[in-house]
């Protein structure tokens, strides 16, 4: 039995039919597409009045396909498929034309837009016949979320999630949660001690009887998919026993091994051998640094278990894999700093008063290794001059193009320390000043009245060889300051370098564990740049925080909230419908090759060796179709996306190419029988 | 000599996830190309099967695009290094079938790239504008008419029928 398709092209105002003769496209494929019975032009197909116009002809002309031309599918997919499903057809027998994005609007010739556009509809109509009916899956969606990260963002989505009643695995790789923000000491730009307005959060994670803290473990292994994770955590060694440490710190006291601390202290501190890495940590359980250890290295010492009032030291703990269910999964891993040693000319390491701006973080802060004193590198002079250097790294072709977006403001926060706590004048050496958030510009202008002041200008070199004797024993910044044209020279005592921010250098790897991509420069890619910034291409795995791109503290949070919300509506609802665009196999035909075997990268396909035939687990099955394509004996079916349907889909786009040669024809209705009315 | 009206048939497969999101980009920000291109929609660069393309060619496209996401961004995690592989292997395919390699290129697109996206497909176009129309339909059609040669082909496969039996 023939079908009985009807065609609905879209005006969409003027944004289609400015450019696509609709009318002409409407009464062409009524005319000369076969098994066509309804062929219509509207105005807003997507209105409820064109949607019910689809359900009213589905019902009265007894439609059995639709195809309707008008935007993207990613846009209108969705409502079309409801409002087929409304009249009692199969949602999987309608097909979407792209009309607008992919003609209207990408071209300005209205004769070729036009033949164009019955190239597609023609497409899409040969297509929408061989569709079949199709079921959506259904699966539950377990109540628990792992949170990957334990920052500022990480902590917020957690934390929402927990007091909305469900269970979270907060993993984070370091051993106490906190992220970056804990080392700060101001946030910008009102100046809020950072760690008092994170601490309670910490503790609050912490405590919270929802909220499984999983410190200094990490990721190991993502299986399942939305609504069904299966998480491996590696939970590494601390050497300390979870249960009976108070967090009393008295082995951190007495461990008789100072180690210059690279990560909190960012290199300026100490810490010991076993340590927590700031005095709020959570949770309070040091961990054993083995690496600097002296029982570790040498065999001898004990002197942490020696002085345990609880006996927590177990030198012989093991790395544990822990597995969790969980239905959701948030990324929230934050950044690194850019190396600022890439640009020598720049000094860093080479010459000691010049600082990065994670360093300076911990000069400035009252609980870091100067008590909060602004001093160089001596530990004791305080600076007469210190230059900032913006834009390290960023927005630099050699490094990264992009803008990390938070140095300014920090440059701003520096310079109001600096001017705050010691007498010295301050430079900031920038690009362009971008202060576009809430309260920034005003804080901006409060540095230019405090008296910071600002050259327009890229440095061009940082040297210690003084020419003049002003210059003696100073760091010398050779800059030309773009408002003046001019090359010039500036003696300073201090440089600090606002370095990039950069997203963790494993960033990819961990991505593909979890099946999210990255973008080129590595930061975690969000499912829609503008209209769902927090979601995945895949389904049940969210990104919030810096990992997904350079952003401050309130847009973290922002987003951590986001990503709780959403996982929050799905454990509401209980089940998460999945596309049933899945592949099969025919067991009749399949000659057991196993060439599919090797290519699905999610393990779906399974080899029956008895039967000597392969078999797709369905559930875990994603869809992409390369099984498909590659089985020599055309023994796999992709569902919606299967041999026949592509075939027709091209044979029906080359509707005027097919017989008429190279398509000098353009416009004149196809001589063969296909193309004949019905 | 080139024809100069020739206008090409371009049949383009782009995934649903990167290069056919960068189609969209290039529609939502107004960034104009050739209208030779047909887009045909896939999940994954890794979908297409060679034979998509031989029978886009043989139906009377001059050329085919192929478009998916970059490498290491792939939506199933690294499909589109099988989408290379195979694209590789067509191209020697074609070549030893006197089809000119101007006619068929895979190009990486993000959901970001649509200005990438479009720039592919005009340089595509202009490509294939240089080397001419492909006519392989009517190249088949030995005796003057495409349908009359297929008529034949299919008489004489009954005729053989017949004997067999």
């Amino acid at each position: 039995m023939a079908e009985r398709v009807g065609i609905y092209v879209c005006h969409c105002g003027s944004n289609i039919a400015g450019i696509v003769d609709v009318e002409a496209v409407a009464k062409w494929a009524g005319a000369h597409l076969r098994d066509v019975v309804v062929a219509k032009d509207y105005k807003f197909m997507c209105s409820s009045l064109g949607q019910a116009m689809v359900e009213e002809d589905i019902k009265n002309e007894n439609l059995t396909r639709v195809v309707v031309a008008a935007c993207s599918p990613h846009l209108h997919e969705k409502t079309f498929r409801r409002a087929c499903q409304n009249a009692g057809l199969n949602p999987y027998l309608f097909q979407m034309v792209n009309l607008r994005e992919h003609c209207s609007w990408v071209h300005t010739d209205r004769a070729a837009a036009t033949e164009k556009a019955k190239g597609l509809v023609s497409a899409a109509t040969e297509r929408v016949k061989l569709q079949k009916p199709l079921e959506p899956m259904f699966v539950d969606v377990t109540p628990a979320t792992l949170v990957v990260g334990g920052g500022i963002a990480g902590l917020q989505a957690a934390i929402e999630l927990a007091d909305a009643g469900y269970p979270v695995y907060l993993v984070e790789r370091e051993p106490s949660i906190g992220g970056h923000m804990a080392q700060f000491d101001k946030t910008f730009p009102t100046l809020d001690c950072s760690a008092c307005i994170l601490t309670p959060k910490m503790s609050d994670a912490g405590q919270h009887e929802n909220i499984t803290l999983l410190t200094y473990s990490e990721l190991e292994e993502v299986s399942g998919s939305v609504g069904n994770f299966t998480v491996k955590i590696r939970k590494k060694a601390r050497y300390v026993d979870y249960d009976k440490c108070t967090g009393c710190g008295i082995c951190q006291e007495k461990c008789p091994r100072k180690v210059v601390d690279h990560d909190f202290e960012a290199g300026l501190g100490y810490r010991k051998a076993i340590y927590t890495p700031f005095p709020q940590a959570v949770p309070r359980i040091p961990v054993i640094d083995t690496a600097n250890c002296t029982y570790f290295t040498r065999g001898k010492c004990q002197v942490c278990s020696k002085v345990c009032p609880t006996e927590a030291i177990d030198y012989e703990q093991q790395d544990e894999v822990i597995e969790v269910n969980v239905g959701n999964i948030v990324i929230a891993t934050g950044w690194k700093l850019f190396n600022c040693e890439s640009i020598p000319q720049y000094g860093y390491k080479r010459l000691a008063n010049v600082f990065t701006n994670m360093e300076f973080e911990r000069l400035c802060n009252a609980a870091g290794p100067t008590n909060g004193k602004i001093v160089m590198r001596d530990g004791k002079t305080e600076p007469e001059s210190v230059a900032i250097i913006h834009c390290v790294g960023s927005r630099d072709a050699k490094f990264n193009p992009y803008c990390s977006g938070v140095c300014c403001m920090a440059a701003l926060k520096f310079g109001h320390l600096v001017l705050e706590k010691t007498k010295a004048k301050v430079y900031s050496f920038y690009i362009d000043m971008r202060t576009p958030m809430k309260d920034y510009e005003e804080f901006y202008q409060r540095l230019l009245e405090e008296g910071m002041t600002f050259v327009r200008g890229k440095v061009a070199e940082v040297t210690d060889a003084a020419r003049l004797p002003s210059e003696q024993g100073k760091l010398i910044l050779q800059y030309e300051d773009t408002l003046l044209g001019k090359q010039k020279r500036l003696p300073v005592d201090m440089v600090v370098l606002m370095g990039a921010i950069e997203p963790q250098v494993d960033a990819k790897e961990l991505g593909l564990r979890c099946g999210i991509s990255c973008s080129m420069a590595g930061w975690y890619t969000e499912r829609h740049p503008k209209l769902d910034p927090v979601a995945t291409m895949t389904d049940g795995v969210f990104v919030a925080g810096a990992c997904q791109g350079p952003k401050d503290i309130p847009a973290s949070v922002a987003q951590g909230a986001a990503a709780a919300a959403r996982i929050q509506a799905m454990i509401t609802k209980g089940k998460v419908m999945i596309e049933p665009i899945v592949a099969s196999i025919d067991e009749e035909v399949c000659s057991g090759c196993r060439i599919c075997n090797n290519l699905c990268p999610y393990n779906a396909i399974e080899y029956d060796e008895e039967k000597g035939v392969s078999r797709i687990i369905t559930a875990l099955c994603k869809g992409c179709g390369t099984c498909v394509a590659a089985c020599p004996a055309n023994a796999i079916t992709g569902a919606h996306f299967s041999n026949d349907q592509v075939f027709a889909e091209i044979e029906g786009a080359l509707w005027d190419a097919m017989y008429g040669g190279n398509g000098q024809d353009q416009g004149e209705p196809a001589p063969e029988p296909e193309a004949a009315p019905a | 000599m080139p024809d100069e009206t020739f206008e090409p048939k371009i049949v383009g497969f782009c995934c649903n996830w990167c290069s056919y999101r960068a189609a969209d980009l290039a529609g939502t920000a107004r960034i104009k190309y050739s209208p030779n291109v047909r887009i045909i929609r896939v999940m994954c660069s890794g979908r297409i099967d060679p034979a998509f393309v031989l029978k886009a060619l043989a139906l009377g496209a001059d050329g085919v695009l192929l478009a998916g996401c970059h490498p290491g961004e792939c939506h199933y995690i690294d499909q589109n290094y099988k989408a290379m592989r195979r694209y590789a292997m067509l191209k020697q395919t074609l070549a030893a079938m006197g089809v000119e390699p101007e006619r068929v290129k895979l190009v990486w697109a993000s959901a970001a790239e649509g200005q990438q996206l479009a720039e592919a497909v005009d340089a595509l176009v202009a490509d294939v504008k240089k080397v001419g129309p492909l006519k392989w339909p009517a190249n088949w059609d030995e005796n003057g008419h495409r349908l009359e040669a297929l008529d034949a082909i299919e008489k004489e496969h009954q005729e053989a029928m017949e004997v067999s039996q």
